[in-house]
């Protein structure tokens, strides 16, 4: 793709956000920027162009982001946009390659957030260990010629930190831990003003319908889900990494983007440890089907999908901010039942169907809903292996530490 | 009174009292923390179920007007 394209026609592929990205990996300077996209047009219209294009949130959530701009332009008060790139998914990568290949595109979408709701004040928040990006933004933002007060903010890593309420939590110095809503961000959120909380990603996607509009952004994807979406593809794949595909793309698809398959799948993980485990290659990539921040993993047949759902089980326990009972010794209970079953020391599957059933929907935050998903849809799909885990207290195959954690 | 039951799941600590006094709404699960019909509690429970609000430790419990969830 050449990058010195004077190209200010809307970009025509699915690589849309992801249209300027250079093979270098340098990040597109402004001009650069401007000479791919084109200016950007700001006002009060964006609030009712991206209510037509029907964007959802592209950090898991998949909240109407139209919904969320007219939410915080009801307030009272003048409002403050908050980037929220933190992803503490560890499995997840889009949002960092984002700010690192593409920076303008995510600050022109807070900017055109911040016109259009008359707030003065952005803040970038990104986790404190993403020191490249951190890099690349103070650059980027140094570049930027508008009268908006910027603040580049590190805030706390870790699973829950991305979450609205724990962001704002790590904004204000307090430890990154969700709190019980209402009060919403968009009520009351950073120094107690209406806040945006907005994904990066989705901010991307805002900049280029304030450009080119709602009817360009239909274009692609699915009437009930419309546009593209960045996936980050990890396991037994060829070429891993962040992908720009539209929404409802069939998963083999997105495989036979990224090279094919390297060795023959047992089961696919589809939408993080947030999502859940599917042995269809076929399945469309939509929110419907959980897709959720968009992380896809093919874990291969040679690794162990009991022991690799343990240790992440254990991992999730263990990022639970411990603020609520049922999240707190819920977590734990399911990780030290999946390692009960997968040492083949005790048949704890009756006792995981029913922890599963009573932890979901009770934190302040859906933590662990996301993580009981994970373990429910493991143990059907791994069923086989759970069976001659418990026989035998193993499978056959070990676990190769496929899934990040 | 078409109020439902809620619970601050943060300020909650499992005493269990609200299973005690409003047992046809709340159960415990595995670990002492309560699970709540999320719907509407009936007027002829409705005594019930403010002695439950009035008396938890933590003061967790509140009776609330069904509204729809905002963004997340």
């Amino acid at each position: 793709m050449s990058t010195t394209a004077l190209r200010v026609s809307p970009p025509g592929g699915v690589a849309r956000v992801l249209a300027g990205v250079r093979d270098d990996g340098r990040p597109l300077s402004l001009s650069d920027h401007l000479d791919l996209y084109g200016p950007l047009e700001t006002g009060r219209a964006l609030i009712g162009l991206v209510d037509e294009s029907g964007l959802c949130g592209r950090g898991g959530g998949g909240f109407p982001a139209g919904q969320k701009l007219r939410a915080v332009a009801a307030q009272r008060g003048t409002p403050v946009v908050v980037v929220n790139a933190a992803e503490g998914e560890p499995g997840s990568g889009k949002d960092k390659a984002l700010l690192r290949s593409t920076p303008h595109l995510v600050l022109d979408g807070a900017a055109a957030a911040a016109a259009a709701l008359g707030a003065r004040q952005v803040i970038v928040a990104v986790g404190r260990d993403a020191r490249a990006e951190r890099a690349v933004l103070v650059e980027a933002l140094a570049e930027r010629r508008d009268r908006l007060r910027w603040r580049l903010a590190p805030v706390a890593e870790g699973f829950v930190a991305g979450e609205e309420t724990a962001l704002l939590a790590s904004l204000a110095g307090r430890p990154a831990k969700p709190a019980v809503k209402p009060p919403y961000p968009f009520e009351r959120g950073v120094d107690g003003a209406p806040t945006l909380v907005q994904n990066a990603e989705t901010l991307a996607h805002m900049a280029l319908i304030a450009r080119y509009g709602p009817h360009w952004f239909r274009s692609l994807g699915s009437t009930r889900e419309p546009g593209t979406t960045l996936v980050t593809l990890s396991g037994a794949v060829a070429r891993p990494g962040v992908y720009e595909i539209e929404l409802g793309t069939p998963l083999s698809h997105l495989v036979a983007q990224a090279g094919g398959p390297t060795e023959p799948s047992r089961a696919f993980l589809v939408g993080g440890y947030f999502g859940g485990w599917t042995t269809d290659e076929h399945i469309r990539l939509t929110r419907a089907n959980g897709l959720g921040p968009g992380v896809v993993v093919a874990m291969p047949a040679s690794t162990c999908g009991v022991r690799e759902t343990a240790r992440v089980a254990r991992y999730l326990a263990g990022e639970s901010v411990g603020q609520c009972g049922p999240c707190t010794f819920g977590l734990d209970a399911l990780a030290g039942g999946l390692e009960r079953v997968a040492g083949g020391r005790a048949d704890d599957r009756g006792r995981l169907e029913r922890w599963t059933g009573q932890i979901s929907g009770r934190g302040a935050c859906r933590h662990p809903d996301g993580a009981t998903r994970f373990v429910q849809t493991a143990l059907d799909v791994f069923r086989d292996e759970v069976g001659l885990h418990l026989r035998r207290g193993r499978c056959g195959a070990t676990d190769r530490g496929v899934l990040a954690a | 009174m078409s109020d439902s039951l809620r619970v601050d799941p943060i300020a909650c600590e499992g005493h269990g009292l609200c299973a005690e006094l409003f047992p046809e709404w709340v159960s415990l699960d595995d670990w002492g923390y309560p699970i709540i019909d999320a719907r509407p509690v009936p007027a002829a429970l409705a005594q019930h179920a403010r002695r439950a609000v009035r008396d938890c430790p933590k003061l967790a419990l509140r009776l609330q007007e069904n509204v729809s969830s905002g963004p997340s």
